[in-house]
C-alpha cells in the first residue's frame, strides 16, 4: 500500500515536471535552442498568478489565463530581444545568452520585490482527499495531472493539425527552405515561444497552488529537472516530455521511499547522464543517422 | 599603431583612476578611524544580519529590535557618546556573512559586531571575530559550536539566547511528560547546523527518558516536495514528530503532512517563529503543534509588556522572539560598553564576559563558563494559527 502511495506522490510531482518540460521541449524542437530561461518564465508565471489572485481578487481560471497570456508576451519579448539577434550565431552563443537571460530575470525580480518568499492563499481550489484502500489522493494532484494531459493533447493538435503547426514543423526541418516557401520564420518562432511560455506560466500557477510557497529562485531546480525530463523522453518530442516528466517524478519518489531522500536531486542528474550515455536520443527518439 | 595608442590612453586613465580611488579610500578610513573608538562622539557597532534571502524574516526582526534598543539608549547616550549601527545584509548566505564581517571590522572599524540571526551564518563569522579580536554577539544563533567548539572557548563570541541542546532537551521532556509519547520520529534539515543540533539533543534526551526513535528522516533547505518522506514517517507509526527546521520548509511539511492524513503532534524550535509559517501551512495544519521559544509577547511580566508596547508603536506589529532578542542584544552590548570605560573591543569583551544579573526582556542574563546564557525557555502552542503561551521551563 505504501508503494502505491509513493507512486501517487511521484505522479503528482512528475506532472509538474511534465508541464514545464512540454514548453522546454517544444522550443528546442523548433529552434534547437535549450532555453534555460524557461524555468524563470515559470517563476514569473507563478508570481503573476499570485498577484492576480491576491491583489486583483481573481479566481483560479482567470488567474491561470492571465498568467498564460502575460508569460506568452514575456516569452516573445525575450525571444525578440535576446535570441533573435543571435539567430545566425553559433549554438553555444545562444546557449550562453539563455543562461544570461535566466540570471537577469531572477535577479531583476529580486531587485524589484526582494528575495523573501510569498505564500499562495490556501483556498484557491477546494482541497478534497480521496481515500482509495488506504491510498490518499488529493483532488489537486488529479487536477494537475489532468491539466498536463489536456495541454499536451492541445499541443499535439496545434503542432500536427493547424497551419501554424505545419509552419513550425517546416521551420524545424529546414528554416532556410521554409523561408523560400514563403513561411514567415520570425513569426513562427515567436509563436513557438509564445505557446511554450504560456505553458510555463500555467505550470507556475499550478505549482503555486499545490506547493504554496513561491520565491524568485524557485524556477532553477524545476527548470533543470524539466530539462532532464525532456532529454529523458527525447528532446523535441512532445509526448516524450510528458512521459519523461512523469517518470522522473516517480523515480524521485521511489528514491525517497527507499530512505535516500537526500539523494533525490542527485539521482535525477544521474538519470540524465545515463540517458546521454546509453540512449542519447531519449526514450521516444528515433535513432537518426547523421548525413556526411 | 592605433591599438597601442588606445591601450596607452586606457592604461594612463586607469592609473589615474586607481590613484584617485586610493586617495579617497585613504581619507575615508582615516576619518572613520578618528570618528569611531578613539575620539569623536559616536561609537560604531556593526550589524551583520539576514535582511534578505531565505531567513530574512529572522534577520529583519532582529534588526528592528536592535534599532529600537539603540534609539532608546541614544536618548541619554553612553558616557556622552551616541551609538551608531552600521548595517550589512548577509543575504542569508554564509559566505556573504563572512565577507560582511570582514568589511565591518576592517573598513568601518566597529567596536563590536551583532550577528547573525541563524547559526550557520554566525559560525561563518566566528573566525573573523577571533582573528581581529572584535566581539561578536549573536542575538539568536543557538548552535553550541559558536561559543565553544570541541572544548575550546571562542573568547570573543557571545550570545543572548539559549543553545540548541537546551531546546532539544526541553522538547524531549515536553514530548514524554506532557504529550505522553513513547515513540517519536525526527525529521531534520540536513543542510542546517541548527536543525541537526536540536535533533541530536532531542534524540539523546528522549531515549534517556525511555522513549524510542522509530524514524529518522532528512530533507535539505529549499526542497518543496516532502510527500514521499512523510509517507515513510507515517508508516513507521510514531506518536510524535520532532521537526526542528526553519519556517519556509516547516510550513510546507506541515501542510503536506496534514493533507496526507498525518494528524500527529509536531514540535519544533524557535526556527518556526515567523508569520510565514502560518501563511504557508494555514491555521488548520498548525493545530496540535508546539515550539520552544525565547519569550512570549503574552507573558504578563511588566518589562515584556513595556517592550511589546514600544515595539508596536514603532513598527505597528507584535514583536516575535527574534525582535525581542535583537532588542536584548542592544541593551547587553550597551551595558558592556558603558562598563568598559574607553569602549575598546578588548575592554568590551571583558565587560561582556563579566555580565551579572542583567535584566532583559527574555529573562535575567547570566553566562556559564562557555559564554552561553542561563535562562528559561517558553513553550508555545499554535491555536487557530496564533502562538499561545503554554508553559515556561527553567533550566
Amino acid at each position: 500500500m505504501e508503494l502505491i502511495q509513493q507512486l501517487v506522490n511521484g505522479i503528482s510531482l512528475g506532472s509538474i515536471y511534465a508541464l514545464i518540460a512540454l514548453g522546454y521541449t517544444m522550443v528546442y524542437g523548433i529552434v534547437k535552442l535549450i532555453n534555460f530561461a524557461h524555468g524563470d518564465v515559470f517563476m514569473v508565471g507563478s508570481f503573476v498568478g499570485f498577484y492576480a489572485i491576491t491583489v486583483m481578487d481573481l479566481s483560479f481560471i482567470p488567474a491561470l489565463l492571465l498568467s498564460m497570456v502575460t508569460c506568452a508576451i514575456f516569452g516573445v519579448l525575450i525571444e525578440r530581444i535576446a535570441y533573435k539577434p543571435l539567430r545566425n550565431a553559433t549554438r553555444i552563443a545562444a546557449l550562453i545568452t539563455a543562461i544570461g537571460v535566466s540570471l537577469l530575470i531572477e535577479n531583476g525580480l529580486i531587485y524589484i520585490r526582494g528575495a523573501q518568499p510569498e505564500a499562495y492563499p490556501n483556498n484557491v481550489l477546494p482541497m478534497d482527499k480521496l481515500d482509495i484502500f488506504g491510498v490518499s489522493i488529493s483532488s489537486q494532484s488529479i487536477l494537475i495531472l489532468s491539466v498536463s494531459i489536456i495541454l499536451m493533447i492541445i499541443l499535439q493538435f496545434v503542432v500536427h493539425k493547424t497551419k501554424i503547426g505545419k509552419a513550425m514543423r517546416a521551420v524545424s526541418f529546414d528554416s532556410e527552405a521554409a523561408k523560400l516557401m514563403g513561411i514567415n520564420v520570425n513569426n513562427t518562432i515567436s509563436a513557438t515561444f509564445a505557446i511554450g511560455s504560456a505553458l510555463a506560466g500555467a505550470a507556475g500557477v499550478i505549482f503555486g497552488i499545490y506547493y504554496i510557497k513561491i520565491e524568485p529562485l524557485m524556477g532553477v531546480l524545476p527548470g533543470l529537472k524539466a530539462f532532464v525530463a525532456a532529454v529523458l523522453g527525447g528532446i523535441g518530442i512532445i509526448p516524450g516530455a510528458m512521459v519523461g516528466g512523469l517518470l522522473l517524478g516517480v523515480i524521485e519518489a521511489l528514491v525517497s521511499a527507499a530512505g535516500y531522500s537526500l539523494w533525490r536531486d542527485g539521482v535525477a542528474f544521474v538519470v540524465l547522464i545515463l540517458i546521454l550515455i546509453f540512449l542519447p536520443q531519449g526514450l521516444f527518439g528515433k535513432n537518426k543517422r547523421e548525413k556526411v | 599603431m592605433k591599438k597601442k595608442k588606445l591601450a596607452g590612453v586606457f592604461l594612463s586613465l586607469s592609473l589615474v583612476a586607481g590613484a584617485l580611488a586610493g586617495c579617497s579610500g585613504d581619507s575615508k578610513t582615516s576619518s572613520s578611524g578618528g570618528g569611531s573608538s578613539k575620539s569623536g562622539d559616536t561609537i560604531k557597532i556593526g550589524a551583520n544580519l539576514e535582511l534578505s534571502g531565505g531567513t530574512a524574516s529572522f534577520g529583519q526582526s532582529a534588526a528592528d529590535g536592535l534599532k529600537l534598543a539603540i534609539d532608546e539608549i541614544n536618548k541619554e547616550g553612553i558616557n556622552g557618546k551616541k551609538l551608531e549601527i552600521v548595517k550589512v545584509d548577509n543575504k542569508s548566505d554564509a559566505a556573504e556573512a563572512t565577507s560582511g564581517s570582514i568589511k565591518l571590522v576592517s573598513q568601518d572599524k566597529v567596536v563590536a559586531v551583532v550577528g547573525s540571526a541563524t547559526s550557520t551564518n554566525t559560525l561563518a563569522q566566528v573566525q573573523v571575530a577571533q582573528d581581529n579580536q572584535v566581539p561578536l554577539l549573536t542575538p539568536t544563533a543557538t548552535n553550541p559550536d559558536i561559543t565553544n567548539k570541541a572544548g575550546k572557548l571562542n573568547d570573543y563570541v557571545f550570545r543572548t539566547c539559549f543553545i540548541d541542546p537546551f531546546q532539544g532537551t526541553v522538547a524531549a521532556n515536553f514530548a514524554s511528560d506532557e504529550i505522553g509519547a513513547k515513540t517519536a520520529a525526527i525529521y531534520v534539515d540536513s543542510a542546517s547546523d541548527y536543525s541537526k543540533g536540536l535533533a541530536a539533543a532531542f534524540k539523546e534526551a528522549f531515549t534517556a527518558k525511555g522513549g524510542k526513535i522509530v524514524a529518522e528522516e532528512a530533507y535539505v533547505t529549499k526542497d518543496t516536495d516532502f510527500r514521499s518522506t512523510l509517507t515513510r514517517i507515517k508508516s513507521a507509526k510514531p506518536e510524535f514528530v520532532f521537526l526542528p527546521g526553519y519556517y519556509e520548509e516547516v510550513g510546507l511539511i506541515l501542510k503536506q503532512a496534514r493533507e496526507d492524513g498525518i494528524d500527529l503532534p509536531f514540535m519544533g524550535g524557535d526556527g518556526w517563529d515567523s508569520p510565514k509559517v502560518v501563511e504557508i501551512a494555514g491555521a488548520d495544519a498548525l493545530k496540535n503543534t508546539y515550539i520552544t521559544n525565547h519569550y512570549s509577547p503574552e507573558d504578563e511580566d511588566a518589562k515584556i509588556q513595556d517592550f511589546v508596547a514600544a515595539f508596536e508603536k514603532e513598527y505597528d506589529k507584535t514583536p516575535d522572539a527574534f525582535a525581542a532578542l535583537g532588542y536584548d542584544t542592544g541593551y547587553y552590548l550597551a551595558d558592556a560598553i558603558k562598563r568598559s570605560g574607553d569602549a575598546s573591543p578588548e575592554k568590551i569583551r571583558q565587560a561582556l564576559e563579566d555580565v551579572k544579573d542583567l535584566q532583559l526582556v527574555s529573562g535575567t542574563l547570566n553566562l556559564d563558563e562557555n559564554h552561553d546564557p542561563i535562562k528559561s525557555a517558553t513553550i508555545l502552542e499554535y491555536v487557530d494559527g496564533k502562538q499561545t503561551f503554554k508553559t515556561k521551563i527553567n533550566p
